[in-house]
Parts: C-alpha cells; sequence; structure tokens
C-alpha cells in the first residue's frame, strides 16, 4: 500500500532537517502505529504525504499503490486513496459542511473519471455515515467546522474519511482533545472503516488510543527516523517507561 | 424642472469637475468619467439568461440610456404611480435634485450635480403600498459609444414598500442619480449588479433619506467594468430607522471598482450598516471610501462598518479608508478594514480533501463574498447574485 524509503525531508525557508531518511512499509489492511517524542517529525511525515507546501523533499521516495506521492497535488494523493485526518481541523466560514463534502467528494470522482453523485444520492449517504458518528443534521448544514467542539471536529474528520472512501488513512493525532466517550466514538468510527483494502497509519503520544484501534505495528520515531518497530506490545513499554530506555538502547 | 436643472448647473459650476488632485478622487482617476473624448467600449456578447429574467416584476427597459417603451411593461402596478421623468408630476418635480443638493456638503459630488443638470432620462416611482413585485430597470446597451444620464426620483410613503432591482450596463459610459425619498415606516429595498462588459465605465450615485422607523437596503454586484464609482449618500433624520448598504465585487485585469458611502445619523437609535467585499486579481483595484457621521443628539446610533478585500495575486491593489465622526456619547461603532490573501490553511485543508485547487479557491472567495450577498433580504433574487458569482468564477478556470 504505502511504501516510503529514505526520505529525507527539510524546511523549505530554513535550513533545517526534519526527516532523516524514513523507511516505512504498510501493506493492504495493515494498521500501523507510530510514537515518539515530541518534535520527532511525526507531523511533518503525515504532512510531507498529504502534500503540504513549505517542505523541500531531498532524498528519497514515497509512494502509494506504487505511484510516486511527492510530485502530486495534495488534490490528486487525495484521488489516489490517500486520507490526513488533521490534528487540528482547519476552519473555514462560509463553506457549508454538506457543500465541502459533496465537492471533495465528486471532485475526487471526477479525477477518477468516475461519475458524480448526483444531490439525493450524496444525501443517502451521508445521512447514514452521519448517523453512526451522532452527527446531526445541524451540524451538517455549519460552515466547515466553525463553532465545532474538539469532539465535534474530530467526528467531522471521520466523516469525512467515511464518505471519501480513502485506500490509505493516516490519523494525526486524532486523540488529542477528546475526552473518554468522544475518544471511543472516533475509534468506533475508524474500527468500522477497517478492511482487507484500506490501511492505516496512527500517529499518537498515547497508548490509550491503540487500546480502541488496535495496530499491527508500532514504530517508535525520533529524530527524524524510524528507530525501532515492533508489535503491540512496544506501545505499553512506552507508556510504562517512556522513550528513555528504547532511546539509549538504539544510542 | 428647468429651475432645478439651472441650480444643478450653478451647483456644478461653483464646485467644478472632479480633479485627480481632489481628495475624494485620490485613489479613483475621474478623467474617465469627464473626458469629452471618451473611447468607446465594447459590447459583451453572451448567452446567458439575464439576471432576474426567472424573478417576478416590473421590467422597465433603457436602451443606451432612452426609454424602451416596446420592451418595457405597461408603466402600472398596483400601490405604484410611475412615469417617466419627462412626464414627472409636481411631488417628484419638487424633489428632483434636492436629495442630491443636501447630498453635496460636506463633500462635493460635481458629477452628481452634472447629471440633476442634464437629465432628460429616468424613471419616476411613488410607493403608495406594499408593492406586490419589484420594479425593475433594465439597462441595455447596443452602441459602444454611448454617454447615458439617468435620473431616478423615487419616494416610498409611508408604511409602503418596494423593491428596486438595477441592471445591465446602459451605456459605455453612464452617469446615474437615484433620489429616494422614504418616508416614516416606508421600506425600500435595492439590489442591482452593474454592467459585465470590461471596458464600460459608470458614476452611480444614491441618495437616501430616511424617516422614523424606515428601512433602507441596498445591495450592489459588480464583476468586471474597466471603472465602476458608486456613492451612496444617506441622510438618517427620523428615530428607529434602519440603513444597510453593502457591495460584493470581482475584478480580473483592467478593473477598478470604487465604493464611496457616506452614512449621516441625526436622529435617535437608528442603525446603520455598511458590508462591502472585493475580490480582486491580475492588476484589477479596489477602492473604499466609508464614512459613518454621527451627529450632536444622535444617541443610541448603532453604526458598523466592514470593508474587506481578497488580493488573489501580488499585482493587485486595495485602497481603504474607513472613517468614523461621531458627536454624540451614547452611540456604538464599529469598523473594520481588512485586505488579505487567501487563506493557505483552508487551501489545503480542501485541496487535501481531493478538490482542485482552482475548485478550492473558488469555494473560498464565494464564501468570502457571501458576507454581502447575504444582506440581501429576498432568497430567490440573494440566489440568482450567488449563481452569477459562481457562474464568473467558473468562465474563469482552467
Amino acid at each position: 500500500m504505502l511504501d516510503i524509503k529514505n526520505l529525507h525531508v527539510k524546511l523549505e525557508d530554513e535550513d533545517k532537517q526534519i526527516l532523516k531518511g524514513v523507511d516505512l512499509k504498510i501493506g493492504a489492511g495493515e494498521v500501523h502505529a507510530i510514537m515518539g517524542p515530541n518534535g520527532s517529525g511525526k507531523s511533518t511525515l503525515s504532512y510531507v504525504l498529504s502534500g503540504r507546501a513549505g517542505y523541500e523533499v531531498t532524498d528519497g521516495t514515497a509512494t502509494l499503490l506504487g505511484n510516486d506521492l511527492l510530485d502530486l497535488e495534495p488534490e490528486e494523493r487525495a484521488a489516489l486513496g490517500l486520507f490526513l485526518a488533521f490534528q487540528y481541523p482547519v476552519e473555514i466560514p462560509g463553506v457549508g459542511n454538506m457543500t465541502f463534502l459533496r465537492t471533495a467528494v465528486n471532485s475526487q470522482r471526477k479525477m477518477r473519471g468516475e461519475d458524480e453523485l448526483s444531490a439525493g444520492e450524496f444525501l443517502k449517504i451521508i445521512r447514514e455515515k452521519a448517523k453512526t458518528l451522532k452527527i446531526d443534521a445541524e451540524m451538517l448544514k455549519r460552515p466547515v467546522n466553525v463553532g465545532f467542539s474538539g469532539g465535534e471536529k474530530k467526528r467531522n474528520e471521520i466523516l469525512q474519511m467515511a464518505m471519501l472512501e480513502p485506500k490509505m488513512c493516516i490519523l494525526d493525532e486524532t486523540d488529542s482533545g477528546l475526552d473518554v466517550d468522544a475518544m471511543k466514538l472516533v475509534s468506533e468510527g475508524v474500527n468500522a472503516l477497517r478492511s482487507e483494502g484500506r490501511s492505516f497509519l496512527v500517529i499518537t503520544h498515547y497508548q490509550r488510543l491503540l487500546d480502541h484501534i488496535k495496530p499491527d505495528v508500532v514504530h517508535i520515531m525520533a529524530n527524524g527516523r524510524m528507530i525501532k518497530s515492533g508489535g503491540p506490545e512496544l506501545a505499553l513499554e512506552v507508556e510504562n517507561n517512556g522513550y528513555a530506555d528504547i532511546l539509549a538502547e538504539v544510542a | 424642472m428647468e429651475a432645478a436643472r439651472k441650480s444643478a448647473k450653478a451647483r456644478l459650476e461653483a464646485m467644478g469637475l472632479p480633479q485627480r488632485r481632489d481628495e475624494y478622487w485620490k485613489y479613483t482617476r475621474p478623467d474617465l468619467l469627464t473626458t469629452t473624448d471618451m473611447a468607446p467600449a465594447a459590447l459583451l456578447v453572451t448567452d446567458e439568461a439575464p439576471l432576474f429574467d426567472a424573478i417576478d416584476r416590473l421590467k422597465i427597459v433603457f436602451v443606451d440610456g432612452v426609454f424602451d417603451a416596446q420592451a418595457s411593461d405597461d408603466l402600472s402596478l398596483e400601490g405604484l404611480e410611475i412615469s417617466q421623468l419627462k412626464d414627472a408630476p409636481d411631488w417628484a418635480q419638487s424633489l428632483y435634485g434636492v436629495l442630491e443638493e443636501n447630498g453635496q456638503s460636506p463633500v462635493a459630488r460635481p458629477l452628481a450635480a452634472l447629471n440633476s443638470a442634464q437629465a432628460q432620462q429616468g424613471i419616476v416611482i411613488r410607493a403608495n403600498a406594499k408593492v406586490s413585485k419589484p420594479v425593475s430597470l433594465v439597462y441595455v446597451r447596443k452602441s459602444d459609444t454611448s454617454d447615458a444620464i439617468l435620473h431616478h426620483v423615487i419616494r416610498v410613503e409611508e408604511g409602503a414598500d418596494l423593491t428596486v432591482l438595477e441592471n445591465g450596463p446602459a451605456a459605455a459610459r453612464l452617469n446615474t442619480v437615484m433620489e429616494v425619498d422614504v418616508a416614516d415606516t416606508g421600506a425600500f429595498h435595492h439590489v442591482r449588479a452593474m454592467g459585465r462588459d470590461h471596458e464600460r465605465r459608470a458614476a452611480t450615485h444614491i441618495f437616501g433619506r430616511l424617516g422614523h422607523e424606515s428601512v433602507f437596503k441596498s445591495f450592489t454586484m459588480t464583476v468586471n467594468g474597466k471603472l465602476t464609482r458608486n456613492e451612496v449618500v444617506l441622510d438618517i433624520n427620523g428615530d428607529n430607522a434602519v440603513a444597510h448598504v453593502a457591495g460584493a465585487a470581482m475584478g480580473d485585469g483592467d478593473f477598478l471598482h470604487d465604493d464611496t458611502v457616506f452614512i449621516t445619523h441625526d436622529s435617535l437609535n437608528c442603525e446603520s450598516r455598511q458590508v462591502f467585499k472585493k475580490v480582486l486579481r491580475n492588476g484589477a483595484t479596489g477602492v473604499f471610501q466609508g464614512k459613518i457621521l454621527v451627529k450632536e443628539g444622535a444617541q443610541k446610533t448603532d453604526g458598523y462598518q466592514m470593508s474587506q478585500s481578497l488580493l488573489l495575486d501580488d499585482d493587485s491593489q486595495f485602497y481603504g479608508k474607513p472613517e468614523l465622526e461621531i458627536y454624540a456619547d451614547d452611540v456604538m461603532c464599529s469598523h473594520g478594514s481588512t485586505t488579505g490573501a487567501i487563506d493557505e490553511k483552508a487551501m489545503f485543508y480542501l485541496q487535501s480533501r481531493g478538490v482542485t485547487k482552482i475548485e478550492a479557491q473558488d469555494l473560498l472567495v464565494l464564501a468570502f463574498l457571501d458576507a454581502a450577498v447575504d444582506e440581501i433580504e429576498d432568497a430567490a433574487i440573494a440566489d440568482d447574485i450567488r449563481g452569477r458569482l459562481e457562474g464568473w468564477l467558473a468562465r474563469r478556470r482552467d
């Protein structure tokens, strides 16, 4: 599914190397988690993969289902099946949530050469999916993320994921700012989307989220590269002992 | 009427035509509006359905600034007295030029005086009741050298409610004055779309006088046009009156749009609201000169003024001059003027969901303009305007 090799990335405006040779291979249907201390480059990795401006790839490759991602516009990556659930979903005053989602769904379908969904078809699908995430009609009508609580914003991210049906989902600290109940709701939404053809990369600081979204592989990232990989037990180790032991081990 | 024209001519001679050095014309060169050596303006060819076509309305057509009886509906509608300017009844003759003259101080508006001195064409409307459908002034243009002057006189009587629509290019060069006298408890709604012909020039003036508990709401859409100077001068002199003036403008290339607004509060507990939005690209220019004057004793005034522009590139520019002048001590006045680029974070968010860059930009542009379009009360008319803004953007894609 996602294949990252020796990825080196620096800030465009600054002489600062953030990613220093990231290798990561995620197979179809797998769930991987990345943990790591602040400033290790986890969020940068998610932004570089989704195509945010401000970064310069100095070496390495990243492919999604064999397609080179790094030269594509963000919307082309999305149409290929990449989805980033934002740590801080952006508020867009004046653009209705529903309008936004329909534009996004149909824009992707158009890029893939598929028929666009009619207003009626779209409405039927979104109502159903919104219901399971406890998103009411009022929230769908409001401007994108404007006035949403932290939990509502994250649920709205998962709704977008459910509507766009991506193949590779990256969740960037989706658990930040969520209370226990909201985290459960969001995790259930994610778990409902797990399937053979869909992979997940879950970036988090806390093992707690991984109790709900169970990963196949856990990676520890530090100083711009993956320093250790293992099973779910690795997350428990971090939760109990912090990063000091692991950092010392690989140093 | 001849006396009114004569006195306007004297006013004009006293103040002279606007000059580049005039403070009030600092950002907009008046030359194109005053020159006698007028350049032609090419006609825009389009196969779109005309604006307001789906709205049930009383249609009055002017072709190159001349009333066209054939193309117009009968000048009759329940609750209205309506006639051509040349047939103006006494009440209109005695109002002609009066509100324009009142609006000449403290700032001179020579092009309005010129209009009053010379205008032969226009419409005169008196609303005596809640009118069932809008009066729609349609400005057709067939000549590429027409130089038109239109002068409308409107009186909304007590308890009456009138909507006036205006759209179309009218002339290669256009000068309009609309004098609107809203009596106590009367309501006047105005929605217009400036002509889309790229090379046309226009100077428009609205002079409004508001009585007790009256309502005055005006919205203007401007897309294209080499030069547009829209002046709105409102005199609120009845308590509890409400005045809203709004505008949404989009310019691409050789485009200058100037909103110049002057609202005087001279009564208790009145509300005024200005909402102007401009989207500029490829070297287009936007100007906003807006003033709220709160006179001594105009307590409990609620004045709001917002002017925002979105510059889509480094070549485009916006000049803003927001002014508040307040002589009463118990008032609420707020104003803001901003100029900015498109929100890159929002762009990336939309694109990351698969919305193409150009669609994402258009969505954000429409969202930006919507705060102004939202000022239109009639939902069907507002939707028609939104459709035109979308269409304009869609035609500029790829």
